[in-house]
């Protein structure tokens, strides 16, 4: 939580100062704005929350809010809660009865989910539902800013970092009993929405039991509203009722709050603790970073990540004989950054270890939503002829390109600003002994449950039938598709241009041999000597298109299996947020047929079984509303992943394709200088 | 597509000039316009222009091999029958056009193409430069007839009949090589032509593969680039533009490996075809000279075989000096002849290969501007 006062910086940047003097009511109107916006397009708003919520509101409100901040404290509070609660107020105004009724006490308003996407009447609840993140954000950011007369916004958030840290539930209260604040200041120029709050408060009040868990969220802005004191407690008390049963939910928001401080750290090149936060970063970083960076802030802070960290595998080395040897690997490390133990460190390492590391690590960050770097698979008969050690070329070449690969694999990973920060990465870089990755062989046990995994992973990928609802994730995963294939189709070629090359290479040295022959059977002197001449030149030719060759092959072919690699990487994202709107859609249709018992219970008129009946509603709409943000929060982390790997991949394939050409044309200037030295040779036949 | 018959310097005696301007594809034949222009009054008229098949070509060396004054020359290697590398029906598209073909596919075929008129002028060419070949009656036929020839196609018995020959041939090549030679200049040049001989072949062959294998990877520039363009196609980031520019670069790298796998084929490949085949033509010689030696040393068996019996005597002596007279003839024709080859030989591959050598250069150029060009492009953007 360090971190979170230094995760401010961006979306605050020193460059908006000037507009500290701006009237509140401005921040207001930019509410109203952003939500007329988003009324207008319906459609993109439920499909396509990230891009709306956090272009838009992202410079107006946050930016406004800082000069609130310092001109008036209570203001800017209002202001800091900014997408959910300038979506939800204006939504509640312009439709209040609508939408209370809807949100409130018609129940089927939770049920269709196509239904709320689609219409734009219903958008509280799905702006509620799917920006989350953002609200806890922004709450967050209340944090941070509660204090500010008394000092630098800086220092007071420290301190509030370390109770925040800790995620109690009073940090949860914090949050909420300030959100009525936030939220006092719109309402007040409207007369109707009180109602609307009071209403939906009333509704709360009926049925108590049914709305709980939902209400709970609406509550935390809207109930509040008209009666900042009273019900800010109340909903807090709610919120704390609610809490043991929703532990997940909060937990996850918790998670977020501290996962901004390892990419923060990152960028300052601080060293913090990030082993307490590092392995829920990814969430972290992901879910509240994505949203409240527009494309352009993306950019240039990919621009800024230079970071100094260069690994290198080098000294591959068979360990042991017979069929129990392995090949270690040097891995070293040379880097500047803090949070490592030294500048420069090195590690023996065996294939199975950069398998495990693969493991641990997808374990951890692919559910989120990550795009975790493939290392190269493994491969029994490369191995095998390394193990049984004969020292031809086909098994030192096979060793070559593992540790090449092995080599692209690591600093792909440290690449990402969010794996590098994962414990286990530094701990395979840094530690000196590693316990043996076990569940990495091939035939293992372990092996074969992964496979079996797989398998009911494909068979569930074909039977989820997924309504893609958001236009860029439609485009998007079909582009990877074709990408996929077409690279597949590259690489084909391109494989077949090593063959050739190779093949032109052994068929260049014959020839150069049997000219040489020729030359030496020959009986005019001068031609005698141009042929074998031009034997030697031949030579030289075929050495170099060998050199080409290997060119062809481990600048070019590798990128494009490696890319094959990192694009089915790409489709498993997809997938796993596939699964996690499965689970959500699953949820949907329980909560459906759970409400579907109520009501036949209310009709059959038996309250005894009515109260575990609304229980169990209760306990599923908490599902609904913690899996649909699971998803929108996978959905935000894989875009942003995708736009990552989509950089990432142009500049990769730039500079491999200009390396690519560098080898070309040096082997054509070598070309030509052999050519014109054997000239003067064969003018001089005579 | 005229590298050997300059390099062979035909052609340089204005009084008869052979061309085949043109060919044309028919069914399954092609048909060579053989075009002929003459200050010589053995002809009628000064200029011909006629119509030949390959066939004519095979009928008109066999004749000429068939011809017993001949015996003492190189006989100018028939030209190999055209092979299209693809099946028939390749040639048939050519006749009938360029668009059930692919242009790439026709390029290939046209550059086939040529290079058979090519090897077929050659032929006609070494003939009109020879002063006893121009002088050839059938030679002079198969230039001013102007309808079809209508050579006998060869039966499936001749065939066989040439088959068995070469066989034999062969057999007493092997024999030849047993023959205590008497002359010095010919035991040397039967050393030196046989050896020559299977090394050329060699490398002819292995010219062949490597010259083959270039053209693979050529294909394979031209097979990336086109999936380079299709992957550009479906992507719509800034990726988009490096594939087209990649696509673009392998695309032209296609084009100057094309020409220099080409090239070589043409300037090297081809140069040791044709002298593997000329070689094989200088080895016919020795071949029929050790015939005769063995006709001479076998009168001279008989003739004392004669003597001893004294019977039929005068006629041995004069079958002995007939033969003597023959043997003396070929060893004469074939001393200039082979000399003449020689230097034939080392003109030619000194041409052929300081043409290949500056056509490298010259591409290898081409590719490093073009490869600087886009390198400089790709950094830049």
């Amino acid at each position: 939580m360090a971190a979170s006062s230094e995760r401010s910086p961006p979306p605050f940047p020193d460059s908006e100062e000037p507009e500290l003097l701006e009237d509140s009511d401005e921040g207001a109107d930019a509410f109203t704005g952003t939500s007329i916006s988003e009324m207008d397009s319906p459609s993109p708003d439920s499909t396509k929350p990230p891009k709306d919520i956090f272009n838009e509101p992202l410079e107006d409100i946050f930016s406004d809010p800082l000069s609130n901040v310092n001109s008036e404290p209570q203001k800017k509070v209002d202001t800091k809660i900014p997408s959910p609660s300038s979506d939800e107020a204006v939504d509640l105004f312009s439709d209040p009865l609508d939408d209370d009724s809807e949100v409130v006490s018609s129940p089927e308003v939770q049920n269709p989910m196509p239904d709320l996407l689609n219409e734009p009447v219903q958008a509280p609840k799905s702006d509620v539902l799917g920006e989350p993140p953002v609200h806890k954000n922004a709450a967050r950011q209340q944090d941070i800013f509660e204090d500010p007369p008394k000092g630098s916004s800086k220092s007071s958030s420290v301190k509030k970092a370390a109770s925040a840290e800790l995620f109690s539930d009073e940090d949860e209260e914090d949050l909420f009993k300030e959100l009525p604040k936030v939220v006092t200041k719109k309402p007040q120029p409207s007369g109707p929405p009180v109602d609307v709050f009071t209403e939906v408060k009333s509704d709360v009040k009926v049925k108590p039991q049914v709305k709980d868990d939902p209400t709970d969220l609406f509550a935390e802005e809207a109930l509040t509203a008209p009666a900042p004191k009273p019900s800010a407690s109340s909903s807090s008390s709610r919120t704390n009722g609610v809490h043991s049963e929703e532990h997940d939910l909060f937990s996850e928001a918790t998670v977020e709050l501290s996962l901004d401080s390892p990419r923060n750290d990152r960028k300052k090149k601080d060293a913090v603790k990030p082993s307490v936060s590092a392995p829920v970063a990814p969430v972290a970083s992901s879910s509240s970073k994505a949203p409240s960076k527009t494309l352009e802030e993306l950019e240039e802070e990919e621009s800024e990540d230079t970071f100094d960290l260069n690994i290198s595998v080098t000294n591959p080395e068979k360990v042991g004989d017979g069929m129990n040897a392995y090949m270690a690997y040097k891995v070293s490390t040379q880097t500047s950054l803090t949070m490592f133990r030294s500048k420069t460190f090195t590690v023996r390492r065996r294939f199975s270890d950069f398998l495990g590391l693969y493991e641990k690590l997808s374990e951890k960050h692919l559910q989120n939503g990550y795009i975790v770097p493939p290392p190269p698979e493994k491969s029994i008969l490369g191995m095998t002829k390394v193990k049984v050690g004969k020292e031809d070329p086909s098994s030192a070449e096979f060793v070559e390109r593992r540790r090449a690969a092995l080599e692209r694999y690591l600093q792909r990973v440290v690449s990402h600003p969010s794996l590098l920060q994962d414990p286990d990465v530094r701990e395979f870089l840094e530690k000196e002994e590693l316990p043996r990755a076990v569940s990495t062989q091939a035939l293992s046990g372990a092996g074969f449950l992964k496979m079996l995994n797989k398998a009911t992973d494909a068979v569930s990928k074909m039977t989820i039938k997924m309504n893609e609802q958001d236009v860029w994730f439609d485009e998007k995963i079909q582009d990877v598709e074709n990408e996929e294939q077409h690279m597949r189709k590259l690489h084909v070629m391109v494989e077949s241009l090593v063959n050739h090359r190779k093949e032109l290479s052994g068929n260049t040295a014959v020839f150069a041999k049997s000219v040489a022959m020729l030359g030496s059977s020959e009986d005019n002197t001068a031609l005698s000597r141009a042929l074998s001449q031009l034997a030697e030149v031949e030579d030289r030719i075929e050495q170099l298109h060998q050199e080409q060759a290997a060119n062809d092959f481990f600048t070019f072919s590798e990128l494009l299996a490696d890319y094959i690699r990192l694009l089915g990487a790409v489709k498993g994202c997809f997938d796993q947020r596939m699964k996690a709107w499965q689970r959500w859609q699953d949820a949907e249709n329980m909560l459906q047929k759970k409400r579907e018992v109520e009501a036949k219970l209310l009709w059959a008129n038996k309250p005894d079984k009515l109260q575990q009946a609304k229980d169990e509603i209760a306990e599923w709409e908490a599902k609904v509303t913690q899996y649909e943000r699971e998803f929108e929060r996978i959905s935000a982390t894989v875009r942003k992943e995708v736009i990552r790997f989509d950089k990432e991949k142009a500049r990769d394939f730039k500079r491999q394709i200009i390396k690519y050409l560098e080898s070309l044309l040096n082997s054509q200037q070598q070309l030509i200088k052999y050519w014109e030295a054997f000239l003067p040779e064969a003018k001089a036949i005579a | 597509m005229t590298s050997i018959s300059e390099d062979i310097d035909l052609n340089n005696d204005a009084s008869l000039v052979i061309d085949i301007p043109d060919a044309l594809c028919e069914r399954d034949k092609v048909k060579f316009t053989v075009h002929t222009k003459t200050t010589l009054s053995s002809f009628q008229k000064p200029e011909y222009s006629v119509q030949r098949q390959h066939e004519d070509f095979i009928w008109l060396h066999d004749t000429i091999v068939e011809t017993e004054e001949y015996a003492g020359l190189i006989i100018p290697p028939a030209p190999p029958k055209p092979d299209f590398e693809g099946p028939r029906e390749k040639m048939h598209k050519l006749g009938e056009g360029e668009s059930s073909m692919t242009k790439e596919e026709y390029a290939k075929m046209k550059q086939e193409l040529e290079k058979t008129v090519q090897v077929h002028e050659v032929f006609l060419q070494r003939l009109s430069s020879h002063p006893m070949f121009r002088k050839d009656r059938n030679f002079q036929i198969f230039l001013e007839y102007d309808q079809d020839l209508t050579v006998r196609r060869k039966n499936a018995k001749e065939m066989f009949g040439g088959f068995f020959k070469n066989m034999v041939k062969s057999a007493d090549e092997v024999l030849i090589s047993g023959v205590k030679e008497v002359d010095e200049f010919f035991e040397q040049e039967k050393n030196f032509l046989l050896d020559y001989s299977s090394k050329i072949k060699d490398a002819t062959a292995k010219a062949e593969k490597m010259t083959r294998s270039h053209k693979n990877v050529a294909d394979d520039y031209n097979h990336i680039s086109g999936a380079l363009n299709n992957t550009a196609a479906d992507n719509n980031t800034a990726f988009k533009k490096h594939l087209e520019k990649c696509a673009e670069v392998f695309e032209k790298l296609r084009k100057v490996e094309d020409r220099m796998a080409s090239d070589q084929e043409l300037k090297l490949t081809e140069l040791l075809r044709y002298y593997t085949r000329d070689i094989q033509a200088a080895k016919d010689l020795l071949y029929r000279r050790a015939r005769a030696l063995a006709d001479y040393e076998n009168s001279n068996k008989a003739l004392d075989k004669a003597r001893l019996k004294g019977k039929d005597v005068a006629q041995a002596e004069e079958n002995q000096k007939q033969c003597l007279q023959k043997f003396d003839k070929l060893s004469e024709s074939g001393k200039k002849e082979l000399t003449s080859f020689k230097a034939r030989r080392v003109v030619a591959f000194r041409k052929n290969l300081i043409e290949m050598t500056e056509l490298e250069i010259k591409h290898a150029k081409n590719s490093v501007s073009l490869l600087q060009g886009s390198i400089e492009i790709l950094k830049s953007n």
